[in-house]
């Protein structure tokens, strides 16, 4: 079913069983991004040391797509640089305007590949990329903190 | 004996087509907006074909046959709401939207003296279920011009809490612009008591009447209400026509809207008077194949009857709610029985985000509304800051009813299966 290219159970996984899920007190910038067509909601904290992102927790509210996405985008770019997680979240932002037609880099995105599928759903490719919106943000407020 | 459909699905065009790889169409967001019936798409096609000139100008036929076909509609809904002062009474728009952002800006312009004319003291009544065309214009008029907003509070079960009606609607009011039936709940609200107290203290009621106008019969004149809104595309109708209707004395107090041609009596290089109503407020060439397209698609709904029309959908209500009470981990939002309220049914599935409650609906061809629909502070009011919406119109029946509650028990099987 076309369906199982959306819900890819890495996805459902993340979605019950969110990472880095609970804001820290301790940051270096947060922001906080809402889907005005659905009313998603994420906040997301980073804390940096230098230019290693050495936290990134979060919290909000929506769909498995924006819940799941933000998770793992968490796990993905925490203990890299900016300059490596800017990297990957080109190749994030490629991939969701790709429209189905790119399998994703696994070498880049690891298990963010899943998120193919979403490119197929015009619909919901706002809503994976919530959170990889609020990281751009984030990471320029705290680059400017620096 | 089963609920057919009140209106031919062969009326309908679209439902020739299938969706989800070749499943049946079963359209249950009506409240976004209804689908259209063939003699309305061709009523609206033959205005360009046969009759297209610009409407108010020109002395040539086709701009009289324009004219007369644009007058005709507004004839058309002048009847279907009742208007006392008939068609005069009936502005075309372009949405609901529009018409209530004209009565928000109009009023916001009235000069001191005009009985409209706000400031610091007065107050504008609203409600906490209003869709944000219903509260944003008011919200900016009172942030323009100093007045205070209030509004009713909401009780548990989705209706208005008019424990404090004389407090809210006091000697400072000065609007109360209130919905019909919520597009979320489904709830009708009584008028009476907020008619009464609102007249009682010289306030004017501003009804939006978007989700009321294509499912129930409406007369303006046994409502008492001021003004009232709807658009044309919940109705059968096509986009881009809204309707405000008015008690003319207070459309003739109200200072224009859009200036422009159409809409003066004189015009100098330094000053200009204005048309009478309703060309005061309707400034260029307007959507007219919209306009006409609307007076057809209301023929069409006063064929089936508007009564039949409520009964239809109020049985069909009754028999969704019915089954959907079956469904486990399901909250209804908004009132579980048929009291009050019409067939716009909102819900939310436990541990499954209305957003992927939709995609499901969607895979088995079950077309229906997710999020917050236009209504954020009734949303966060309720609790379910998301939630999925069915709304039921004429060509719905049971079948449909029956496959909606089938997919969502296939998308509570399909997301469970970790």
């Amino acid at each position: 079913m076309k369906l199982d290219s959306l819900y890819q159970e890495v996805i459902l996984d993340h979605y019950k069983h969110p990472q880095n899920k609970g804001l820290s007190e301790d940051f270096t910038a947060q922001v906080s991004h809402v889907n005005i067509s659905c009313g998603d909601e994420i906040t997301l904290n980073i804390r940096l040391t230098g230019d290693l992102i050495s936290a990134l927790r979060w919290d909000g509210q929506g769909c498995s797509i924006s819940q799941a996405s933000v998770s793992m985008l968490t796990d993905l770019l925490t203990g890299k640089t900016l300059e490596e997680a800017a990297v990957i979240v080109k190749s994030f932002s490629d991939l969701m305007a790709s429209k189905g037609t790119s399998p994703g880099d696994p070498s880049i995105l690891e298990d963010a590949v899943v998120f193919a599928g979403v490119s197929k759903f015009p619909g919901r490719v706002k809503c994976a990329l919530l959170g990889w919106m609020a990281f751009k943000d984030v990471a320029i407020q705290a680059q400017g903190k620096k | 004996m089963s609920l057919t459909a009140l209106a031919m699905r062969e009326d309908f065009p679209i439902f020739l087509r299938t969706v989800a790889e070749g499943k049946k169409l079963v359209y249950l967001d009506n409240g976004a907006t209804s689908q259209k019936p063939l003699c309305v798409i061709e009523s609206e096609s033959n205005f360009y074909k046969l009759h297209n000139a610009a409407v108010h100008r020109g002395a040539h036929q086709l701009a009289q046959e324009a004219t007369e076909a644009y007058e005709s509609a507004r004839a058309i809904v002048a009847d279907f709401l009742t208007a006392p002062g008939g068609a005069d009474e009936i502005i075309f728009t372009k949405s609901a939207t529009e018409s209530l952002n004209l009565l928000a800006y109009t009023m916001g312009n009235a000069p001191s003296g005009n009985r409209f004319a706000l400031s610091v003291g007065d107050r504008i009544v609203v409600s906490e279920m209003e869709h944000h065309a219903n509260l944003i214009p008011w919200q900016q008029l009172c942030a323009r011009t100093g007045a205070e907003l209030v509004w009713f509070g909401l009780t548990p079960e989705g209706r208005l809490d008019l424990s404090s009606i004389d407090d809210l609607i006091s000697t400072r009011t000065k609007i109360v612009a209130i919905t019909h039936q919520s597009n979320v709940l489904g709830t009708i609200n009584p008028l009476d008591a907020i008619v009464d107290r609102a007249h009682k203290v010289g306030a004017v009621v501003v009804l939006d009447a978007c989700q009321s106008v294509p499912h129930m019969a409406i007369d303006v004149t046994a409502l008492d209400v001021d003004f009232l809104v709807f658009s044309g595309h919940k109705a059968l109708g096509p986009t881009g026509i809204g309707i405000l209707w008015g008690r003319m004395h207070l459309l003739d107090e109200l200072p224009p809207f859009l200036f422009g041609g159409s809409m003066i009596e004189n015009v100098t290089m330094t000053s200009a008077t204005w048309a009478a109503v309703p060309a005061k407020f309707e400034a260029g060439v307007p959507n007219m194949a919209q306009a006409v397209g609307l007076g057809t698609a209301l023929q069409y709904l006063s064929g089936i009857g508007m009564d039949n029309v409520h009964h239809h959908e109020i049985a069909l209500t009754s028999y969704l709610l019915n089954e959907l009470s079956r469904v486990p981990d399901i909250r209804i939002v908004g009132p579980t029985n048929t009291q009050s309220r019409g067939g716009t049914i909102s819900f939310t599935i436990k541990d499954i985000h209305p957003h992927d409650v939709g995609q499901y609906l969607d895979s088995q061809g079950v077309v229906v509304r997710t999020g917050h629909h236009c209504a954020w502070p009734l949303a966060r009011s309720l609790k379910a800051p998301a939630s999925t919406r069915a709304s039921l119109y004429i060509y719905n029946d049971e079948k449909d009813c029956d496959a909606l509650v089938d997919a969502i028990l296939g998308a509570q099987k399909y997301f469970g299966r970790l």
